[in-house]
Formats: structure tokens, sequence, C-alpha cells
């Protein structure tokens, strides 16, 4: 198992930048997750950390070392390919054997390898089939074994479950969690869906255009979002934004609205001068007939135990998440109160977060 | 999808357009097979059943055609038959029959030969450099590929035999006339143009993760290739092998023009046949039939290659 650290690295297709000048560390053990929309180089970026591309600048060092120009067979990483890219012509122990077969093993270690591997995965039922015949999370489960059995310094996941259907998709997220709590081995996973980011990394790295946007617990990036884009990936639905043409003169502790004041964390950098975006996630807004901001609702999507409500308010339009409890009809006008604490306040020019003080508890409230 | 009959269904055909169908396919069958089992049936004629009008439709069978093909025999007068002692073996007295004397083998043995050397090894030839080609033009980045691969395709767009007489001079002076290797490269440099095109066809089928799973694995690329690439074009290559096969195996105007001695192929020899001894159109007929069963075993063995492979595209897995 191994450390992976990514310094300075980019990728240049002709005039096509696909990865611009990414840095960060996979930590020894940790489930990291590259997640961002399709186009965004995070597949770029994990197959260079494969050596299936070469960089065009930057540095891949593997538990040290540097790999950045090493052949991908000479690394000692396992890959996970979306479609499995098992072998056709083989059976599953021949495609399990295959990384063990070239590093030249005696057959008896090799065919107690498969075993072992194969039993881990509960597919050793299943060796002497065809692929070809095997089901979706079966062919996981064999691109899997094919990975493990080599005990690589760490696995490479592109986008694994995306040839799977949703329900499937959600059982083999826990498998794939559970396979990492037992091996504990250091993982690279890519997906453009966040759910699947969010429940099973350790670490998610976020990306827009080539670039590592954010780097963080998936519960940091979720509350602190640096960026407007980050904002608006993660969660479903995803953070409102209000545009606040007033700006804030440094110090306040409240922003001017139609209507009132909302009162917002304390920031702790300079407020740059200009339009800044009020961000608020769906689940921290409320009714309440005494607040200043005035909506109407303009949609209600009843989801079991709770409710979306869609509101238009004088700075644009709002999701809400309130409990199906709550009272909400089409047409009418509401009072809404936002939790203080959870508020994130962003440049409305470049986008980028301010810094706020957030009280832990309110945090973990 | 099981015939529902009485539901109008837009994808299922109709009985009645099955039946019309089914009634084609047998007539077209019945257009190319009947030529094809009069030649062998004409085989097992003796030379008069074979040019009786009407034509002989019940007859006694012979070997007389086949023996005629394989033997050369000469004509000798009744006091010399007298004078030899009893024949020994069947095809001895079957020519002693037609007062003539077996002088020894045909030709039609070794043209034979020449024809498996000169097919088999231009269609190897071709499909192993068609295949290379196509892998590199497949997965490399190449310059000016798009414009490569036309200039390849354009070498047929001329009819080869356009060129024979080019051809034909430059054999001369390199000494490659009527030689095995000869007709091997020039059958080859037909073919491969075909053989780029049809495997390149097939490679970019196979998607690239396998081999990139391999590279992962600790293969080279070339391991790669080997191992993983070449199982799964197995059908393609198979396609393209029968049609470089057919070609060279059927090729009649370079093989008459460039061979006349040592490396002469089956074809420009069957019909020399007809002339040494009359007109024997069984000896004709039987070497007409034997020529076409390698071709028939080949694509026969392969069948099943072929039909997924001349398909190929059409349905993805």
């Amino acid at each position: 198992m191994a450390e992976i650290r990514i310094q300075d690295l980019r990728k240049a297709f002709g005039d096509f930048v696909a990865v611009e000048r990414s840095s960060f560390t996979v930590r020894d053990g940790d489930f990291f997750v590259m997640l961002g929309p399709s186009g965004c180089g995070k597949t770029t970026t994990l197959r260079m950390i494969a050596g299936l591309e070469l960089p065009t600048s930057g540095t891949i060092l593997l538990d040290g070392e540097d790999v950045t120009f090493r052949r991908a067979a000479q690394r000692d990483i396992a890959f996970v390919f979306q479609l499995f890219a098992l072998y056709p012509h083989m059976s599953v122990r021949r495609n399990i054997a295959f990384p063990l077969v070239c590093q030249g093993m005696a057959r008896a270690e090799i065919a107690a390898a498969v075993q072992e591997a194969a039993r881990f995965l509960r597919i050793d039922h299943l060796l002497d089939r065809a692929v070809s015949g095997l089901s979706s999370g079966d062919r996981q489960r064999v691109a899997l074994g094919r990975a493990i059995v080599r005990r690589p310094k760490a696995f490479l996941m592109d986008e694994p479950l995306g040839a799977l259907d949703a329900e499937f998709r959600a059982l083999m997220c826990q498998e794939l969690r559970a396979l990492h709590e037992r091996l504990r081995a250091t993982t690279v996973y890519v997906t453009h869906d966040q759910l699947e980011a969010m429940s099973m990394a350790d670490t998610v790295a976020v990306m827009n255009q080539g670039a590592v946007e954010q780097v963080g617990p998936p519960q940091q990036i979720y509350d602190n979002p640096v960026s407007m884009f980050v904002a608006d990936f993660i969660g479903s639905p995803p953070m409102n934004f209000l545009a606040m043409p007033g700006g804030l003169a440094s110090g306040e502790r409240s922003i001017s609205v139609a209507g009132g004041q909302i009162e917002i964390p304390p920031p702790t950098a300079a407020i740059p001068p200009g339009e800044l975006t009020l961000g608020i996630r769906p689940e921290h807004i409320s009714f309440d007939d005494a607040a200043a901001m005035r909506a109407g609702v303009v949609a209600v999507e009843y989801l079991g135990t709770t409710q979306l409500v869609t509101l238009d308010t004088a700075h644009g339009r709002l999701k809400a998440r309130l409990p199906a409890v709550t009272s909400a009809r089409v047409g009418e006008t509401v009072g809404l109160a936002f939790l203080t604490q959870r508020l994130s306040l962003f440049d409305g020019a470049t986008g980028r977060a301010i810094p706020v003080r957030r009280p832990m508890e309110a945090l973990h409230g | 999808m099981s015939g529902r009959t009485g539901a109008h269904s837009v994808v299922e055909p109709s009985p009645l357009t099955r039946r019309i169908a089914g009634a084609l396919v047998i007539c077209y069958a019945l257009i190319a097979i009947v030529p094809l089992l009069w030649i062998f049936v004409t085989g097992f004629k003796t030379p008069p059943d074979s040019i009786a009008y009407p034509p002989k439709m019940m007859f006694t069978p012979s070997l007389e055609g086949y023996v005629n093909l394989f033997t050369t025999r000469s004509r000798q007068s009744p006091e010399y038959m007298a004078s030899l002692p009893p024949a020994e073996t069947w095809y001895d007295r079957l020519a002693r029959s037609r007062n003539m004397v077996i002088a020894g083998p045909s030709k039609y043995g070794q043209r034979f030969v020449n024809s498996l050397v000169v097919a088999f090894g231009s269609t190897i030839l071709a499909v192993s450099l068609g295949t290379l080609t196509a892998y590199a033009f497949s997965r490399f980045r190449v310059p000016l590929a798009d414009d490569l691969m036309f200039f390849i395709l354009s070498t047929r767009m001329m009819p080869p035999i356009a060129v024979a007489i080019p051809i034909y001079l430059m054999y001369r002076s390199l000494g490659l006339s009527d030689t095995w290797l000869g007709m091997i490269l020039l059958y080859t440099a037909v073919n491969v143009s075909l053989a780029v095109w049809l495997m390149k066809g097939f490679i970019d089928e196979i998607p690239r993760e396998y081999e990139e799973a391999a590279l992962i694995d600790g293969y080279t690329r070339l391991q790669a290739f080997y191992k993983v690439v070449l199982p799964q074009a197995a059908t393609g290559i198979a396609a393209t092998a029968i049609f470089c096969l057919i070609f060279a195996w059927n090729e009649y105007a370079f093989a008459a023009l460039l061979t006349s001695g040592n490396a002469q192929t089956a074809p420009p020899f069957i019909p020399t046949i007809i002339g040494e001894g009359g007109l024997d159109w069984p000896a004709v007929a039987a070497g007409a039939s034997l020529f076409l069963l390698p071709i028939v075993v080949f694509t026969v063995i392969l069948r099943k290659h072929l039909l997924r492979g001349i398909t190929f595209g059409a349905v993805r897995k």
C-alpha cells in the first residue's frame, strides 16, 4: 500500500488542456474519490496515475518514488475499468490469474491466490464459467478479483459502477466500501455521481475544467464549499444562490435584502467590494411568518418524509427542503428564515467562497 | 419474440413474406448449384456419355475422368496391346479398354500443390501484414493516417490485370517469373489492401480497455496484442482469410501470364487437360471438382466465423 502524491500535473492534447496544474496527495489507505462533471479531466488524471497517458508536465510520486514516466506495467497499480474489460475469451479463473501469469508465478501459487481472491469476493463458484454469461454484478466482482489478486500498491477505479442500474449500484457501493474496510488499500475512484462520492469517500476531490477545486472529507466539502461550482455540484437539489448586489461593508454581520436584514456568520477574511452571492442549502430554509424575506410558493414536490418547495424571492428563485408536515400551497406568500450558521458567502465576481467562522455546535447540530 | 399469429407486427415478416423469401432463396440456390452439380456429375461420366446429345441423366458411373486427370497415356495399336502382359491395376485396365497404356502421372497433382502453396502462402502473408498494419492504424497516432488508408485502398481501384505487362517485365528481370515466391508476393500485394481495411474495421471494434488492462497487469504491448487482441480478432481474421484465399485460389489471368512450368497453379492448367487426347470433358470436370474442394473445406471449417465476420459491426453485444 502506498501514498500517491500528484504535483503540478498538467496534460494537454494539442490545444486542448485536459488537466491544468493539479496537485493533491492521496494518503496511504485512503478511499479517495475524484468527482466532477464529464470532461473535467478526472479520468485523464486517473489514467496518468495508471501510466496509460503521459503527463505534459508535473510529477507523480508513488510511495515517494517518481513514476511519472514509468510504464504502466512497472507501477504495480491495479485498474478497474468502467466496462470492466474482462477478457471475453478467457474463463473467470484465467481472467483473475492473468496478472499473476505475467509475473511468472508458479502454477500452484497462482491457483491458491485466485482461489483466495475469489472466496474473498464470494465468486469462487463461478471460477470455471465464461465471463460473457455473468451478470453485471458478478462481472464487477471478477474485475475486482483481477485487481486484488496481485496485492498492488493502489487501486484505481474509473466509474466502475457506471454500467450498473441504480438499485444495484447502491448495493455495489456498500460492497466496495466494505471491501475497502477489509483491505485498507489506497484507492483512487473516479465518478461523476456525487452520491457515490459522498457515501464511499474518505476524501473527495472536486474537479472542474481540468483543475482540482477542492479536496477534503465529504462533510467539509458539503458544509464549506470553496466555490460556487463546488456548492452547486454537491447536494441534490444543489445549494441555492441569491445575488446580493448591495455587497457588504467589512465588519457588518448582516446583509440587506428587500424587506429587511439577513444575519450572516462572521467572515474571517476581508470582504471584496462589489456584488456578493449568498449560498443557502435547501434544508437550511424554514418558513417563518415574522421573517423579513418574503417569497411566493411556485411549486411543491412531495417526497414522503420531506417536500421540495420552489419559491420566488426578490433576489431569485430558491428550493427549500421542508418537513412534509409543513403546509405549503402554490400561490401562497410566505416568510423565509435561514439557518445563520450554515449560510455561505461567495464573491459574486469570482465565484470563490468568502471564509466564515462557524460555531462547532452549529456544524454538527 | 415468438411468432404470435394474427397479431400484426412491424418487425416480424408475415408468413407470406417468409414463404416468398424462402422460394427466392431456393431459386437462387438452384441457379448456383446446378452448374456445380453438372460439373461434378460429368466427372464420373465416360467421354462418350459426357458429350451425348440429348444429355444423359442416367449413366453408368466411371472413374475414367479421374484416371485421365492424373495420368498421361499413349494410344497403341491392337497388336501391341495384345502383346502386353495382363493389366495389373484397375486403372491400367480402364486405360487399355480405350486402347491406351498409361505412360506416367500427369502434372495435375503438382499444379494442385502449387495452387495450395501459392494461395495459402499469400493468404497467410496478406492477413498477417494486414492485421499488424490495421492494429497500428487503429491504435497509434499515425501521421496522415487517413491519407495513408486511402492510399492503401487506392491500390485496388485499378483492375490488377491493367498492370500485367509492367509486372511481367519486372518479374522477368527479377527472376520471379514462374516461381512460388513471385506468385505469393503478387497475390499478397493485391490482397493486403483488402486485409488492412477489413482488419481495421474489426480491430476498431475491440475496446482499447482490454489492452490497457493487460498493460497494467504487467504485459508489454506486443504481449497484449498477442494474448488479448488476436484472440478477439479471430473472427475478423477468419473472414479476411477466406476473402483473400478465394481470390488467390481462383486467380486465373496472372497465373496464365506469369507461370508456365514449375510454379503453374491449377486454374491455367485445368483447361489444358482438354488438349491431351481429344475432348476429355470428364477429366476437365474431375479437375474442376477437386479444385473446388479446398475452398469448400476451408469455408466450412470457418463458416461460423464467416457469418459473424461479414456482418461485423451490425450487431453490438
